[in-house]
């Protein structure tokens, strides 16, 4: 969690992203991160986002729902009260598959859906900083942190170069924090207040 | 992206006239905006006298017990069950949509799936009511879950196809909500940084969890979704299978078939997307979507009807040759005389079972029938009527006849509280709808804006035909792109 000052170019367009994006990584500037209204395809390599690995967890979820449920009858049937049914064997594994693959299936999808909210840090009373209010409507908003090194000004001329219909400068906080969105309250500002105070 | 220049001239456009994504951020978010209109409240108004009665319905069983309802000593199963079924194969249809429709990158989906979806959840939990009332001693109702109790502990039988239920039914509601509502989040965000109203910021702010829209956020929430619908789709053909199992696993003659588990996930989709044809037609209309939901959507959801309905039709006639092939003379009774035979007690129920979803549906072969707003909204209704006879014959003509002649008098017809419990259950599925479309998208906005590019009809006319390119031509066009 920091305060930082970014440079802001919005587009009206997916199409000149792809293009914006390569510019900037070769320029050398600092990409935090591009914000769209809805998902592209290829934006993520482009940036040079690695794969996220959300399935492979999903995996391991759904590996701990079959062994522990299995293993949680098994010894029920088996061990801890072992029960007639008309003469069945006590260990019915044909009968167990309905429950350890619904088991299976909820465990992966619960696990992925916390992982997910976890990484992106998702919430309710969860607040951060929104760069354009429009970057969930229509417009595609680049944000490029500024480092002691850049020069704001050229970093404003360049994203106008590369098709930026809005470019402006930002002071933000990178993290969330507790927050309602009804309220302009900002994680910095309060801080701030509580050291002159 | 050079190949998002050209497109297939074979595929109608699936967003009408001329849109950018502005425009269907607003067209979409409008009726949230918007205060409801007088329909929306009369609307509204009915479903929550409908679950009110409901309520008083469920309060009469409580109070006095089971006995308040027509059940009898053969018919074990009535009503309660028959509307249980029916409500979980409503939901199926959603999941159909929104998850195996995903898988095969149909891109129609997108205008339909949310609301779909929605229709899943709703439907799921009217189902859900039917097994836990007729427990009778609702109170106890937490004796179906596993969990150490103080009897032993005394578990709950893993070998029971009953429990299979609780767990099937209990993972597809979890399941649909979580992809539902991690659909949701995007949308939700574009009602919050749009919204004037302190109120209105202040609870979609809540319900959007924060979302930013940040590239990395939809990298994950891609790869969230594509998962949730790989998962879903084998969990819908199990939940209906597993339904399918508290009948066929039994020995009475009418039940006993293996046939069963494609036959209800057949008849699930087909009787959800009557539904869903239901509430979109009217939806589409109130709302003015006709543009997001076009006639294309109701014609290829037509297809799907017109093929589920005749693969029960299939299943239907197999189960009667079976039941005269396999020579059992209980079956072949369940079958000649309990359901076919149009004199019979239950005879009508049957033919009429056969008339709604057999024979009417075949009506969807011809296009301009398709493509018959007021023919289409016709046949979702008899549709879902024929379903629900479907299961009302499954149920009660196999058990209303049993191995005792000396108790075959009994004829059974619901009591009012039974029909209340049903009234009140199309109570509960209203009152939610009508709420879900008042205060959620009920289109996913940015998955049409994903596809508009694409499949938008302004955009459509500026894409070269790919009809008309080599696939050599193509083939360098791929690669081109690549490097």
């Amino acid at each position: 969690m920091a305060v930082k000052k970014f440079v802001v170019g919005c587009f009206d367009e997916e199409g000149p992203l792809f293009d914006a994006v390569k510019k900037v990584r070769k320029s050398g500037y600092k990409l935090h991160d591009v914000y769209t209204p809805f998902p592209i395809h290829g934006l993520d390599q482009a940036m040079g986002l690695r794969d996220t690995s959300i399935h492979t967890a999903g995996f391991l979820y759904a590996l701990f729902g079959t062994t522990s449920m299995l293993s949680f009858m098994t010894w029920v049937f088996t061990v801890d009260w072992p029960f007639n049914v008309g003469g069945k064997p006590h260990f019915a594994l044909p009968a167990w598959i309905p429950i350890t693959f619904e088991f299976t299936v909820l465990c992966s999808c619960v696990g992925m859906v916390i992982t997910f909210m976890y990484l992106c840090q998702l919430a309710p009373f969860v607040k951060k900083h929104h760069f354009h209010l429009r970057s969930t409507d229509d417009l595609f908003v680049m944000v490029i942190e500024c480092t002691p090194k850049t020069n704001e000004s050229e970093v404003s001329s360049f994203l106008t170069s590369i098709g930026a219909k809005e470019v402006n400068t930002q002071m933000a906080e990178t993290g969330w924090w507790l927050g309602r969105y009804d309220r302009e309250q900002k994680l910095f500002e309060g801080q701030s207040e509580t050291v002159s105070a | 992206m050079a190949l998002l220049r050209y497109e297939s001239q074979v595929r109608p456009p699936l967003v009408d006239n001329d849109k950018n994504y502005h425009q269907v951020t607003e067209d979409i978010v409008r009726p949230i905006e918007a205060n409801p209109s007088r329909l929306w409240w009369v609307g509204f108004l009915i479903s929550l006298g409908l679950l009110g009665f409901g309520v008083f319905s469920i309060y009469r069983e409580v109070t006095y017990g089971v006995g308040q309802w027509n059940l009898n000593k053969t018919i074990g199963w009535g009503w309660d069950i028959t509307n249980f079924v029916w409500w979980v194969g409503i939901g199926h249809a959603g999941t159909l949509i929104s998850a195996i429709l995903l898988l095969f990158r149909q891109g129609w989906r997108t205008g339909v799936n949310r609301a779909a979806e929605a229709m899943t959840i709703f439907a799921v939990m009217c189902a859900g009511q039917f097994p836990i009332w007729h427990m009778g001693r609702v109170w106890m109702a937490f004796f179906v879950l596993p969990y150490a109790n103080t009897r032993g502990p005394l578990w709950v039988n893993f070998n029971s196809p009953l429990l299979w239920d609780v767990f099937a039914i209990s993972t597809y509601f979890t399941v649909s909500l979580l992809f539902w509502y991690s659909g949701l989040i995007p949308d939700l965000a574009t009602v919050r940084d749009r919204a004037k109203l302190k109120w209105r910021k202040y609870m979609y702010g809540l319900l959007s969890f924060g979302w930013t829209g940040s590239t990395k956020h939809w990298q994950r929430h891609e790869s969230l979704s594509l998962v949730l619908a790989g998962m879903s789709t084998p969990l819908v053909l199990s939940v209906h299978t597993v339904v399918s199992f508290d009948f066929a696993t039994s020995v009475v003659p009418g039940w006993h078939t293996t046939i069963f588990p494609p036959y209800f996930v057949a008849g699930a989709i087909f009787s959800g997307f009557a539904m869903v044809q239901t509430l979109l037609l009217v939806s589409r209309k109130v709302l003015s979507l006709e543009e997001y939901i076009t006639i294309e959507h109701i014609e290829v959801m037509n297809k799907v009807i017109v093929l589920t309905g005749s693969i029960v039709g299939v299943a239907y006639l197999t189960e009667l040759f079976i039941s005269w092939y396999g020579q059992n003379p209980n079956e072949g009774w369940a079958f000649a005389q309990n359901r076919l035979n149009i004199f019979s007690p239950y005879g009508w129920a049957y033919w009429l079972m056969m008339g709604c979803n057999v024979i009417s549906p075949q009506i969807f072969w011809f296009r301009k029938l398709r493509r018959n707003l007021v023919v289409t909204f016709f046949m979702s209704v008899i549709v879902n009527i024929g379903m629900w006879f479907e299961r009302f014959v499954i149920i009660v003509t196999s058990i209303y006849r049993d191995y005792l002649p000396s108790s075959w008098s009994t004829y059974y017809a619901p009591s009012i509280w039974e029909i209340g419990f049903y009234m009140g259950t199309f109570g509960l599925f209203f009152t939610c709808y009508f709420l879900f479309s008042k205060f959620f998208p009920v289109i996913a906005v940015a998955e049409i804006k994903h596809i508009l590019k694409r499949s938008g009809e302004n955009y459509k006319k500026g894409h070269a035909n790919v009809e008309k390119e080599s696939a050599d031509h193509l083939y360098h066009e791929i690669h081109s792109d690549h490097h």
